[in-house]
């Protein structure tokens, strides 16, 4: 396996984790807020660093220079391949605008040190491919959110009722898969079982209402990091993808595109901004799903980029949308609160970011969200349509919750309501990210769908190497085999 | 120099001038530098005036040369080449008979408007933004003008509506213009949607999205679509569907009175003038669709009659100026949409170019009309009203119920609200109230935070 030339991935993760232990140990939260700010730079800076790294190696996957891991434990523990590579730095720069962005005014409601450790989990479980890893490090991301609930004092049962069912479905599902387990020779139980658990985590309808639940009573900030990085589509890429059948991904691709109908459908009528988003969000990660489920290397590669540009996008509308809520409070989408005069970056950043996730032309989701559909149509012709659809209604509710948000009336405010510097750099970052990667698209198209042709390959060759093991199996058990057998079992 | 590298060259100039407008009123905005009011309509007026040059120099060099179709090809923007998967938005721009005509009215017209606009809306508040959404709008109505493929098309259609939507809603401390622009855009994105699916259908038969490969190789109008009558019948239909949502033909008519709560430079050159006309293009640039398909030919042509029908009655008994014109612009493109049906194209595109003028130049002065004709009023000391010449009489039933008819607009917005919106919203209505009780009952109680903090509540100003 390739090497990449420094430990990035092993310091990507040891960063937050030893940086909440310093910052839990701080009693001031102003310094708290700025060491974090400081660690979630140098996490970006590494995250960044092994992406480029890797991209030079021009390789299928790595592993960390030095890797102490591996020297303890005598396995890969770490291991990026083309699928996780750019997900880090996505990661890692979700945390660090999170962190930069919130006011003082709330830093005393949001745990720093709860924060970075779950971005240290979240960097671990992408920079993971071994199932059951993956799967304890899911479990363990559950933990963080949980606490807070506590802490606030919320009901945790809706979100301890569909994430124990998610432990549940995917510890089962994991331990009914035989080692042979392709999707040439599906476990189908066991893929149910795991496709379940997945489908769970990422709110596939009707199992969806935990995110709204933990929308409504965690903070935005926490809401936004646990949901965001969209970790039920990794666990589906590395359980499911593997051992899934065609027909059985694209069952499941019906299933996303049905919910991602259904939410879009659903941001139409929400009244409260952050249940708005938590729709938009889940239509978005459905579609993502779509492409992922289709097995085929255009709709594929539209997923791929689709999850980087709604990663981003969403991103930048979720901190608009929870910068507002910081100076306002909660923004009820029933009424006009505007809001334009008082922050016109805020609301620059709503709409570009909005629109992005939508894939409007120009920006970064534009090509990806074109690639979904031609690969959804290619599979479904009729229902592929589903996808123009949801992103017609996302569209919608996008452009209602801006006006609703920014326009509408004349706010008088008591104070200035300007964006702070952290804010305004943080703006400034992710509208270059998003028009820069929306004018110049094809190194990322090329890069993701290079991506999606190996991830697929390396799904082939493992069908090949079970069918051979198979085909050797039946020549094992058939009288005239035996001999032949025999050297087989030796070797 | 050829005369190819000059017209690839001025053909360059063309587009990238409205895009080099676009970053240099989008950049400051970003980076919080405040552009004078000046400097904007400086840079405004140097980007028209460059880009009008250049395209009456194509032109020019067309009827010099005798070329009747001049693509500029820029390569593919996004490519992906791989064995049997491919994957191509190619970036292409076509100078014709149409485009050429078209691209030069919208540049004139837009010219016009920001010229006028510059003045119009001196120390506005919103006069930064309106010249970053007109300089959206003209970089989108260049790119639709000139499409080679219909990737990019659509491309500049989006921008178009994108601006147009905004535009609407210009008067954002007020919520009717808001409401307004949401409607404009939601009867847009439908519009788009069909637009998408019938490029994606047309991806599908012919392989590409180039027009060249649907309507054969010939110069515009003489082109031969390469398409069997009934996949030309579903295409040319999405496409119908589109251009009826971004022209306000029946049934969405309901926007173009709606779109004139904006400003009135962005009224007369959007809905008066371009806007309104830029689903008559896109049915003129598919029109070789029409010889193909009988059925196809005719729907075209109910369309622009119940079109140009409705808009001639709602704009005899609209109470103000611009409503007034808004719907008799209906009428002209209802007509347009006949004449294209009729396989009249040259007709179809000198109607299309007289009426975006006249309309400007009606729009542009109603303001000013008004202002005029009260101070007439004031110096002849009485009221002038046209009840002398045309007094009161009895009026029929059926009269009446024209009357009526036209006065609510053929109750065109609250059939669609009935029909479409209010099912949509009661159904995911009760979706919502499903959820609910699904965690409430998980819960075992109230589960909803957001019904208990009210809006408001736990602010920074309170803090502070």
């Amino acid at each position: 396996m390739s090497e990449l030339h420094l430990p990035w991935l092993e310091l990507s993760v040891l960063l937050p984790l030893v940086g909440s232990i310093w910052v839990s140990l701080l009693k001031n939260r102003d310094q708290a807020r700025t060491h974090s700010i400081v660690i979630c730079g140098l996490t970006l800076l590494c995250a960044v660093g092994e992406w480029f790294d890797f991209s030079s190696l021009g390789t299928f996957e790595a592993h960390d220079h030095w890797d102490i891991l591996q020297m303890i434990f005598h396995r890969d523990v770490f291991v990026i391949d083309e699928l996780s590579a750019p997900l880090l730095p996505l990661g890692a720069l979700l945390y660090l605008t999170t962190v930069m962005t919130t006011l003082r005014t709330k830093i005393n409601r949001f745990s720093f040190g709860w924060t970075l450790i779950s971005e240290a989990i979240l960097l671990a479980t992408l920079s993971c491919r071994h199932s059951w890893m993956i799967i304890l490090l899911l479990t363990v991301a559950i933990i963080p959110p949980f606490i807070e609930l506590r802490k606030r004092n919320q009901n945790t049962r809706v979100f301890l009722f569909h994430m124990g069912l998610f432990v549940l479905l995917i510890i089962t599902g994991q331990l009914l898969v035989p080692d042979n387990a392709s999707a040439a020779n599906p476990p189908i139980l066991a893929g149910c079982l795991l496709t379940a658990g997945a489908l769970i985590r990422s709110g596939i309808c009707p199992l969806h209402c935990w995110i709204t639940d933990l929308f409504e009573k965690a903070t935005f900030g926490t809401a936004l990091l646990f949901v965001t990085p969209m970790t039920g589509a990794y666990a589906v890429m590395r359980l499911v993808f593997p051992i899934a059948p065609d027909w059985a991904l694209q069952s499941i691709a019906i299933l996303s595109l049905i919910t991602a109908v259904y939410a879009a459908g659903m941001t139409l009528v929400q009244r409260d901004s952050r249940r708005f988003f938590c729709y938009l969000f889940l239509s978005h990660s459905s579609l993502v799903l779509v492409g992922l489920e289709m097995a085929k290397p255009i709709g594929l590669a539209g997923a791929l980029c689709v999850w980087l540009s709604v990663g981003l996008s969403l991103l930048g509308f979720g901190l608009a949308l929870r910068s507002v809520e910081a100076r306002t409070g909660r923004l009820s989408l029933d009424t006009f609160h505007g809001l334009f005069e008082h922050t016109p970056f805020l609301a620059s950043m709503f709409l570009l970011t909005g629109l992005a996730s939508i894939g409007f032309p120009g920006t970064i989701g534009f090509i990806g969200m074109e690639l979904l559909v031609e690969g959804a149509v290619e599979v479904y012709p009729l229902i592929g349509l589903a996808v123009v659809v949801a992103a017609a209604l996302n569209s919608i509710a996008v452009i209602k919750a801006y006006f609703h948000v920014f326009s509408g009336k004349r706010h008088t405010a008591a104070v200035s309501l300007g964006c702070r510097p952290a804010e305004r750099i943080t703006i400034l970052i992710i509208v270059v990210l998003i028009i820069g990667r929306g004018i110049i698209p094809q190194p990322g198209v090329q890069s993701r769908y290079h991506a999606a042709r190996a991830l697929l390959d390396h799904r082939n060759k493992k069908d090949e190497a079970s069918r051979n093991k198979h085909t050797n199996y039946e020549t094992d058990h058939t009288p005239l085999g035996q001999s032949q057998s025999t050297d087989i079992n030796h070797e | 120099m050829t005369t190819e590298t000059i017209l690839q060259f001025l053909g360059l100039v063309v587009v990238a001038s409205p895009a080099i407008l676009l970053a240099a009123l989008g950049l400051p905005l970003l980076a919080g530098i405040k552009l004078s009011e000046g400097s904007q309509a400086r840079l405004t007026k140097a980007s028209v005036v460059f880009a009008l040059l250049a395209a009456i120099a194509i032109l020019g060099l067309m009827l010099v040369t005798g070329l009747r179709n001049v693509p500029i090809e820029l390569g593919n923007w996004v490519s992906i080449e791989d064995g049997h998967e491919h994957f191509h938005f190619h970036i292409k721009f076509v100078f014709d008979r149409l485009s050429v005509p078209f691209a030069i009215l919208s540049l004139v017209l837009c010219g016009t408007v920001g010229a006028f606009a510059s003045v119009y809306l001196h120390r506005e508040n919103g006069y930064r933004r309106f010249f970053f959404l007109y300089a959206l709008f003209l970089l989108g109505m260049v790119v639709s003008s000139l499409a080679g493929t219909i990737e990019t098309l659509f491309f500049g259609w989006e921008l178009v509506g994108l601006s147009s939507a905004l535009l609407v809603a210009y008067f954002h401390e007020r919520p009717g213009p808001v409401r307004n622009g949401l409607r404009v855009w939601s009867t847009y994105r439908i519009a788009d949607a069909a637009f998408l699916i019938a490029a994606l259908t047309m991806h599908h038969l012919t392989g590409a999205g180039d027009f060249d490969g649907l309507m054969g190789s010939g110069p515009w109008p003489n082109g031969v679509a390469n398409i069997g009558s009934w996949q030309a019948l579903v295409i040319g239909l999405l496409l119908l569907l589109a251009a009826a949502g971004k022209s306000g033909m029946v049934p969405f008519s309901g926007w173009l009175p709606r779109a004139m709560e904006g400003p009135t430079p962005s009224s007369a050159v959007f809905y008066g003038a371009l806007s309104v006309h830029l689903g008559t293009y896109l049915l003129l640039r598919v029109s070789p669709l029409l010889d193909v398909s009988l059925p196809l030919r005719i729907i075209v042509i109910v369309l622009g009659l119940v079109s140009a029908i409705f808009g001639t009655l709602a704009s005899r008994v609209q109470n103000d100026v611009k409503n007034a014109l808004a719907f008799a612009s209906l009428t002209q493109v209802g007509i347009i949409t006949i004449e294209i049906g009729l396989g009249l194209q040259y007709i179809a595109l000198i109607h299309m170019i007289g009426h975006a003028c006249l309309r400007t130049l009606q729009l542009l002065r109603a303001p000013s009309v008004l202002r005029d004709h009260q101070m007439l009023e004031d110096a002849v000391g009485e009221h002038l009203t046209g009840d002398e010449v045309n007094p009161p009489k009895v009026s029929t039933a059926f009269e009446l119920w024209m009357y009526r008819f036209a006065l609510q607009r053929g109750n065109l917005d609250a059939i669609l609200d009935d029909w479409i919106v209010r099912p949509f919203r009661k159904t995911f209505e009760y979706a919502d109230s499903l959820e609910r009780r699904w965690t409430d009952f998980l819960s075992g109680d109230n589960s909803r935070e957001s019904d208990r903090v009210p809006p408001y509540s736990d602010s920074l100003e309170d803090v502070v």
